[in-house]
């Protein structure tokens, strides 16, 4: 199961940064927004995936699952629908004021 | 325990939500920010006396013992880092009266300039390598919207790369975590040190290091600075002095922490390759500065260049090489903001960043030519100013450990870093005003009192050298030897 799952984290790296490099801004912020997701597979797959065994550190049990990766990857999912909401927005904006969603020509000017 | 130890991030905090509450009332957001800030620099310069008095303060946030709860720890090196901070957000904040104009203020500039500064406390006082993450993105989401605000086309194009940048980076500190927490199973940096220690330091903990490495200097602009020289020019100069004085240097602080307390174990390999990037970057720094005719572009090649000096003091990480390197990081934060006020200054009142564009301006601005001449050989390490006893330790560091030609360099780049500065001096303030500029008069003493607070404590760390040294000395000790944070964090 880990290996599988570290394949699709490497699938999910590859396509962000295809994505990222990509000239189109919409396309950059959706490849961002797949970026921190592979890295938060990444992060429950670090902690050994047991299926079927419930997230608790109690005394007696036999088998349970490391609840840490979970409250870090709760943390940071909060945080990229934050960052993802406020990258659309900036874009759009900016499309709006620079005419273009094009990187190649959202380039500094001579006066500058 | 020591509950003082949060107070330098909830009063920030605290202080930003209520500034939010009260976001067309100017006036009051101004009264809520000054009293917020003087509490936090309250509170922050208690923290460093008891440090001083009773040594390392921890907190268990929740009640949580560590190594498994989040535990804020304030010693020595962070006590003095979150008092400098404290110093320039109170400066930048009255900076910012005088100089960001009401639509600006009315837009939530004040709550963002405050969890700013709480991102960046906290950044300094954690214990935990996930809450660092959590305090560096309270930080920088702060700084994509100072940085934004305003909306106009420059800031725009600049922020989206500013945002993308740091947004990878920021992935790849997540994923770095999560390496490191399956091999060590743990988070705490205390902890973390130990069990490496136990497990020693195998190729894959190398690697997992050089990826914090990687992600570290990107925010600190370590080698990585692509990014900062654009980002920087965008925003109105409060903004851009502020994060000259911080940003940079909780990626800093957070390359010194990870790499004297956790790897601290294959020395070679990692001073070799910082001292590489610190060499590096003050070359490239350091052309920079004396390449651009923009007095923006100059300065901020500047800090690119301070950000290669505090590094070289970590690659050669002899006794006084630590000491020198939180003396200078000090003096750095400080004499930064400075130049970047006084730069902004300068430019309000020539109307343009240009250099060719500018002339004879001491003549209707005397004070602020000459606080700009004091604080350039400041910048450059002339005694009796801050910035000597720094560099003084850093040369003897550099030598000690046997790093002459890093150390050539650094001498190099400082006295070119002397020139740049004073290049602007002479273009701006001397010869006569350019032709055809038309000047009406500009009050510019109003921009000049917060300049004045950070020229202050720049003369004073200068002078007092001697009392400084006793608390810089101090956090080199900690530096020197991670046992005494680590037996500090997990005594209880």
């Amino acid at each position: 199961m880990e290996i599988l799952m570290c394949v699709a984290v490497g699938i999910l790296f590859a396509v962000a940064v295809f994505l990222i490099l990509s000239r189109s801004l919409l396309r950059i912020v959706l490849g961002m927004s797949i970026l921190t997701h592979g890295v938060h597979l990444l992060l429950i797959t670090m902690s050994r995936l047991k299926t079927g065994a419930p997230p608790l550190l109690g005394e007696l049990a036999e088998r349970y699952v490391d609840p840490l990766p979970q409250a870090l990857i709760l943390t940071s999912i909060v945080i990229n629908f934050g960052l993802t909401a406020f990258f659309f927005v900036l874009s759009y904006r900016s499309y709006l004021k620079l005419k273009t969603d094009d990187m190649e020509e959202v380039r500094g000017r001579p006066y500058e | 325990m020591n509950n003082l130890v949060v107070f330098p991030i909830l009063l920030p905090l605290v202080t930003g939500v209520l500034a939010l509450l009260f976001f067309r009332r100017v006036h009051i957001q101004r009264v809520v920010s000054v009293i917020g800030l003087l509490l936090t620099a309250a509170a922050s310069t208690v923290l460093i006396t008891q440090v001083t008095h009773s040594g390392i303060q921890t907190l268990n946030m929740g009640g949580w013992e560590p190594p498994y709860g989040i535990v804020l720890v304030a010693d020595m090196v962070s006590a003095l880092l979150v008092v400098a901070a404290s110093i320039i957000a109170l400066a930048c904040l009255l900076y910012a009266f005088r100089s960001v104009n009401k639509e600006r203020e009315e837009h939530h500039f004040y709550p963002f300039f405050h969890f700013l500064i709480a991102g960046v406390n906290g950044s300094f006082l954690t214990g935990d390598l996930f809450n660092l993450f959590v305090c560096f993105e309270l930080m920088l989401i702060s700084s994509y919207a100072l940085i934004v605000l305003g909306g106009t086309e420059r800031q725009l194009r600049e922020t989206i790369k500013y945002v993308l940048i740091n947004i990878v980076s920021s992935a790849l500190f997540v994923a770095s975590i999560g390496f490191l927490y399956s091999i060590t199973g743990t988070l705490n940096m205390a902890d973390l040190s130990n069990r490496i220690a136990e497990v020693g330091q195998s190729g894959v903990i190398t690697l997992i290091a050089v990826l914090f490495l990687i992600v570290f200097s990107i925010k600190a602009g370590l080698f990585l600075f692509f990014w900062l020289s654009g980002s920087y020019a965008a925003p109105p100069a409060v903004v851009t002095a502020l994060f000259a004085g911080l940003l940079t240097k909780v990626g800093l602080y957070a390359i010194v922490r990870t790499f004297t307390l956790i790897f601290y174990h294959d020395p070679d390999f990692f001073h070799a390759l910082i001292g590489w990037m610190a060499g590096a970057t003050m070359v490239l720094g350091v052309i920079g500065a004396i390449s651009y005719r923009d007095v923006n572009k100059i300065l901020i090649y500047n800090v690119i260049a301070g950000v290669g000096f505090v590094a070289f003091g970590m690659a050669a990480a002899s006794r006084s090489a630590l000491e020198g390197l939180l003396f200078y990081m000090l003096h750095d934060m400080l004499i930064k903001t400075l130049l970047f006020l006084l730069g902004g200054a300068l430019i309000a009142v020539a109307g343009t960043s240009k250099l060719e564009n500018m002339g004879g301006l001491i003549h209707r601005y005397p004070l602020l030519g000459w606080m700009f001449f004091i604080s350039a050989l400041a910048l450059a390490g002339i005694p009796p100013f801050s910035g000597f006893p720094g560099k003084l330790l850093l040369f003897e560091g550099g030598l000690q450990a046997g790093l002459y030609g890093l150390t050539g360099i650094a001498v190099l780049s400082s006295l070119l870093m002397l020139y740049s500065v004073l290049r602007i001096f002479i273009q701006a303030f001397w010869g006569e005003p350019p032709a055809g500029a038309v000047r009406r008069p500009y009050a510019v003493n109003g921009l000049l009192i917060p300049a004045g607070i950070l020229f202050v404590f720049i003369i004073a760390m200068g002078v007092g050298a001697e009392g400084m040294f006793q608390l810089t000395s101090r956090a080199g000790d900690i530096l020197l030897h991670p046992n005494v944070y680590i037996d500090a964090v997990l005594k209880e």
